[in-house]
């Protein structure tokens, strides 16, 4: 945290504090740290502590880092410094009257100082002489330039030496090219040569007392992140469906019971005008119940109503022309759309003494036994609105919908005929998508057909018009997830719903 | 949504105009089809089988076309361009005519026995007299036959479709059912005969017929159409038989259907186009087992009579009624005003079975206006919205359980038996769970009768996740209840761990009264809540124990059993709150 950033543990002791500041007093334009440290006598690193130190009490100085390459003796270069090359120890080794050739390879520096001292021709082998090869010096005295080269490395005189030279010393391992990192340390807008304790923060003891006035406080660094708070989060999901339940209350709409995931087969279905024979009512799409396997209680003249519409028609309608079981409309599933509960509202709607205008929603889950893939699972919510009034058109459906997807920040919407079992006109939502360039279907809509609504008991002027569309999708393109697993079930990702930011769907 | 494929360059020479991908895709669009996808054989190929076998293979492109399921009569190219062209007004819509044989002789027939009744105890036929098939037009054909059988037949177990070369047959024709052992015939692209016993064993491997063997398998008689020579026509749902199967240059079509006389519609309107005398179809008649004797295809007309008042009214146009026929016509319902008022006489061809209602033309009507040249006007139903109560505290309890610390998590509504039993070392007969019959994994056997499996199996998914963790979730679980209608219920449960080095069951019975807190219920062991130990076998025993308000259990909370943490593979201590929130409405 800001506040955290620096602490008094790692200051370095007042004196050099002092010491660095008098120095830097007195030279105009600024002054290594390198220098500092050489002028003080202390190692480079003790100085860094001290401008870091020096830092933490804002503008007393102000720094600017560098860095800058530099000659250093390597372990063996410093022995040479002090006790010369390989080759000068050789050569002061051998007396005037010779060494044999195999006590000199036993000294320390025998192999590579004799091979050099051959080269510079301080020696020479007398291979024939008896008693085994002998070495003899060839010269009276040497310059054992070699060493000369390393002292001044190690004065820091390095200038000196041509870069050819260097470079050879660097191939014989003798000298290595290191990189500094150094400050460039200049009068600070608030330089001093004293140093103020800094206090770290306001205490209950300094407001009671006054003292904050007399107090010099330590700077916070804004650049650090603050400390997390310590909460709760909501699922991104649930966010959205929040949100998409406040868009339908501010229109109006009213919230439907759809807590029963099990249906039986003829709300979901046959009430809706779907046949029994239809592919949707396949096992290959449809999850049916085997405990408890079918519905026992239907509203016995309103089942008669659908099957005769159904089987034979009527309401103005030809009908499927097919032999309608009950048996297949007893079967129990697992909801395959939340329209099933719109059907049972529709028609408790109908069973009113009086017929009065209903708009409702419903935003919850169902259920498909389909292929699960990237954005397919076996359940998902479906997010539905139904408005139910005398003399509903077309025209209207279209209106109320533009008015929804205006809330969610889509105004450009188009339409394209579909096919719906259970609605007529059918209409696919297009929105055109600014990002991909394209129009891509958000939602389904439609008229509910004559034959669902008619047998229902609802006035024949009445008509019925309804949309939806998945929860997940505006989900998955908000938060711009790809994988439908990372945002529902238990495989989510915990830190994405942490770090999920709160939902605003029209921005 | 079955998806035509056409070739493209073909389409347009039969529309006489050249789109763009853009326009087609636009017209499509208007029409209610979906120009879903744009490749060619070869793309095909190398997408499914790699680069290498697409070798070779055409380029040409093709137009994959999404139709509306209930619009059999865009499945082919021949249907499409005949509904676009209508559409377009480049066509009118023809006139499909049933015909006497053209040489005064006697129609073919078809005569169904009794033997009949357990299989399939319909059928229909018609003839396609004198008909001239291109390479393209037969494939066309034998493609929407597929179409069909894939679509309106439901995988051939409504309806089964067989076309034959009616030049290597002769009438009258036989349609009766035999012991399996007792048929014998060469079946199409075979080189000898089988009985229908081995033909059945034959496709157990055949990758295409193998889906259809089981409609009759396990019939005693299998159905089969002889012609008056005992040449075998067709097993259906099956196979064809291969001495009369079709050619490119075959003079005349035999078209047999069991079962429904509108596929037979379907498959003679498209294709009698190519007859010598377009869109006429030869009579076949057809013999019952009580004798009756009827002639198909029907190919009957029906004529509504609407007002284009209702049109306007329920589309939210407003269009003078004879604007309106116009734009029936154009959805090849040929329409005319009657005289009488603004009253619309519109003819419904054989070819749109899917029209059945008023409301039905109304769509066309308002497709062929153009949906997106209606006029979006607000409807002015005034309502005042109520939220569901049980909804309604749901989302006020949730924000203060993550204003609490706790995170909220969602869940599948379908698990494992093993998840909500074995695994919370429960006996799954006493779960009240609800059995799905057809789960194609274990993942839904059954809806969850808890929400707890669900939490434990995220906090396993987030084991990574600094400790502790905290997480909850309210939601519905199932359970089977006798006195609803479909014999269960939804329960709305809050359930919550805590998942840390230690159990923390102090953290967990904590939040037990912060939600007592926000619920307004006092502690109190008659008119408020308490709790007392109880033994439950998920949790650690002497670590548990039952929640009451007002008396009345309302679920428990606890230390969880050590076998449960490691059955859902997590490591440390955990502790849990599972209750029932509907009594707090």
């Amino acid at each position: 945290g800001a506040a955290g950033a620096t602490g008094f543990g790692s200051m370095a002791d007042t004196g050099l504090l002092e010491s660095l500041l008098r120095l830097l007093e007195k030279v105009d334009g600024g002054t290594d740290s390198q220098d500092v440290a050489a002028d003080l006598g202390v190692d480079h690193q003790v100085i860094v502590g001290a401008v870091k130190s020096l830092q933490a009490l804002g503008e007393v100085i102000s720094t600017e880092q560098k860095s800058s390459k530099h000659w250093e003796l390597t372990g063996e270069g410093r022995e040479i410094a002090e006790q010369g090359s390989h080759e000068a120890r050789v050569f002061n080794a051998i007396p005037d009257e010779g060494l044999p050739q195999n006590e000199l390879m036993k000294m320390p520096s025998g192999k590579v100082g004799f091979s050099k001292a051959m080269s510079n021709k301080w020696i020479r082998l007398d291979k024939a002489h008896e008693g085994g090869p002998r070495v003899f010096k060839t010269v009276e005295t040497i310059e054992d330039t070699v060493r000369d080269k390393l002292q001044l490395v190690q004065k820091g005189q390095s200038a000196k030496l041509e870069d050819k030279e260097k470079n050879e010393l660097k191939k014989r391992k003798l000298l290595s090219e290191v990189t500094v990192k150094s400050y460039w340390i200049t009068k600070g807008s608030s330089f001093s040569t004293t140093i103020t304790k800094q206090e770290t923060e306001l205490t209950p003891e300094m407001i009671a007392s006054g003292s904050w006035k007399e107090k010099n406080f330590k700077p916070y660094n804004f650049e650090a992140m603050g400390v997390a708070p310590d909460c709760g989060h909501l699922h991104p999901l649930m966010k959205v469906r929040t949100q998409f339940r406040q868009i339908f209350l501010e229109m109006g709409f009213t919230e439907m019971p759809t807590n029963n995931f099990i249906e039986s087969s003829f709300w979901n279905f046959d009430s809706l005008f779907q046949p029994q024979q239809h592919p949707a009512r396949d096992q290959h799409d449809t999850f049916f119940i085997s405990d408890p396997a079918l519905a026992h209680e239907f509203p016995q003249d309103y089942m008669e109503r659908v099957k005769k519409v159904h089987s034979e028609g009527g309401y103005g309608s030809q009908g499927y022309k097919y032999d309608w079981k009950i048996e297949e409309a007893q079967k129990n599933l697992l909801r395959t759309h939340t329209t099933a509960v719109s059907a049972r509202m529709l028609y408790k709607l109908a069973q009113q003494e009086k017929f009065t205008p209903v708009k409702y929603f419903s935003i919850d889950r169902v259920f498909r036994n389909e292929t699960l893939d990237a954005t397919h699972l076996a359940e998902f919510h479906q997010i539905e609105g139904v408005v139910a009034d005398y003399g509903l058109t077309l025209g209207n459906l279209m209106g109320v919908l533009h008015q929804f997807f205006t809330k969610l920040g889509i105004t450009k919407l188009r339409f394209k005929p579909a096919y719906n079992p259970y609605t007529e006109p059918s209409m696919e939502v297009f929105s055109y998508h600014e990002g991909l360039k394209k129009w891509v279907e958000v939602g389904n809509s439609g008229v509910f057909r004559p034959e669902m609504l008619l047998p229902m008991g609802l006035p024949e002027g009445v008509s019925v018009i309804a949309w939806g569309l998945s929860l997940e999708r505006p989900t998955m393109i908000k938060y711009g997830i790809n994988n439908i697993r990372e945002l529902v079930g238990h495989k989510v990702n915990l830190q994405m719903v942490y770090d999920s930011p709160i939902c605003r769907l029209d921005s | 949504m079955p998806t035509v494929s056409v070739k493209r360059d073909l389409l347009f020479e039969a529309l006489g105009q050249k789109y763009t991908d853009e326009e087609f895709d636009e017209l499509c669009f208007e029409f209610g089809l979906e120009l879903d996808e744009i490749t060619s054989e070869k793309d095909i190929i190398s997408r499914e089988q790699g680069d290498e076998k697409a070798e070779g293979a055409s380029d040409v492109v093709l137009y994959k076309i999404d139709v509306p399921a209930n619009r059999y009569d865009l499945l082919c190219l021949e249907g499409l361009v005949r509904g676009l062209q209508v559409f377009k007004e480049k066509l009118e819509a023809p006139r499909y005519k049933r015909v006497s044989p053209a040489d005064g002789g006697e129609p073919q027939r078809l005569v169904i026995t009794d033997e009949t009744a357990s299989v399939r105890p319909h059928a229909v036929a018609a003839v396609l007299h004198d008909v001239t098939f291109t390479q393209e037009r037969y494939e066309s054909f034998i493609e929407l036959q597929e179409k069909l059988h894939q679509n309106i037949c439901r995988k051939r177990t409504l309806v089964a479709i067989g076309t034959h070369d009616l030049d290597t047959i002769s009438g009258p024709f036989t349609y009766t059912a035999k012991p399996p052992g007792d048929i014998r015939f060469k079946p199409l692209n075979q080189s000898k005969e089988y009985t229908a016993t081995e033909l059945m064993s034959l496709y157990k491997t055949d990758g295409h017929l193998r889906h259809y063997l089981h409609i009759i398998e396990n019939e005693p008689l299998y159905p089969i159409i002889y012609d008056s020579n005992g040449i075998v026509l067709s097993m259906p749902p099956i196979i064809n038989g291969d001495n009369c199967s079709m050619l490119l240059n075959l003079k005349s079509v035999f078209c047999v259907c069991l079962q429904a006389k509108t596929t037979l519609d379907m498959v003679v309107t498209m294709f009698s186009e190519y007859c010598e005398e377009p869109f006429t179809v030869e009579e076949a008649e057809v013999v019952y087992p009580d004798g009756r004797l009827c002639v198909y295809p029907e190919l009957a007309y029906r004529t509504e009579t609407l007002s284009g008042d209702f049109i306007n009214k329920r589309v939210g146009i407003n269009e003078s009624a004879e604007s309106i026929a116009q734009l029936l016509t154009r959805m090849c319902l040929r329409s005319e005003v009657s005289g009488e008022g603004d009253l619309i006489q519109v003819e419904i061809p054989p070819t749109r079975a899917d029209v059945i209602h008023a409301c039905d033309i109304m769509e066309d009507a308002a497709i062929a206006y153009g949906f997106n040249n209606i006029v979006r006007s607000t409807p002015r139903t005034y309502t005042v919205a109520n939220q569901l109560p049980l909804n309604k505290l749901t989302e006020l309890l949730r924000q203060d359980l993550a204003a609490a610390g706790f995170t909220e998590a969602l869940t599948f509504a379908l698990c494992s038996e093993e998840d909500i039993a074995d695994k919370l070392r429960k006996n799954i007969a006493e779960t009240r769970a609800v059995h799905i019959s057809n789960p194609k994994t274990a993942e839904f056997q059954v809806a969850r009768t808890c929400l707890l499996p669900g939490l434990l199996k995220t906090l396993a998914a987030n084991r990574k996740m600094p400790l502790p963790l905290k997480l909850f979730e309210i939601s519905d679980v199932v359970l089977k209840d006798e006195t609803k209608d479909v014999g269960a219920r939804n329960n709305r449960r809050l359930c919550a761990v805590y998942y840390n080095k230690s159990p923390g069951f102090e953290v967990i019975h904590g939040l037990l009264d912060r939600v007592m807190q926000l619920l307004d219920v006092k502690p109190d062991r008659n008119q408020g809540y308490h709790i007392q130990a109880a033994e439950d076998s998920t949790f650690f025993p002497g670590r548990c124990a039952e929640i009451f308000s007002c008396g009345k259990s309302i679920g428990h909370l606890g230390v969880l059993h050590p076998d449960v943490i490691s059955r859902f593979e997590l490591t440390m201590p955990c502790s849990a709150i599972d209750i029932d929130i509907e009594p707090f409405l």
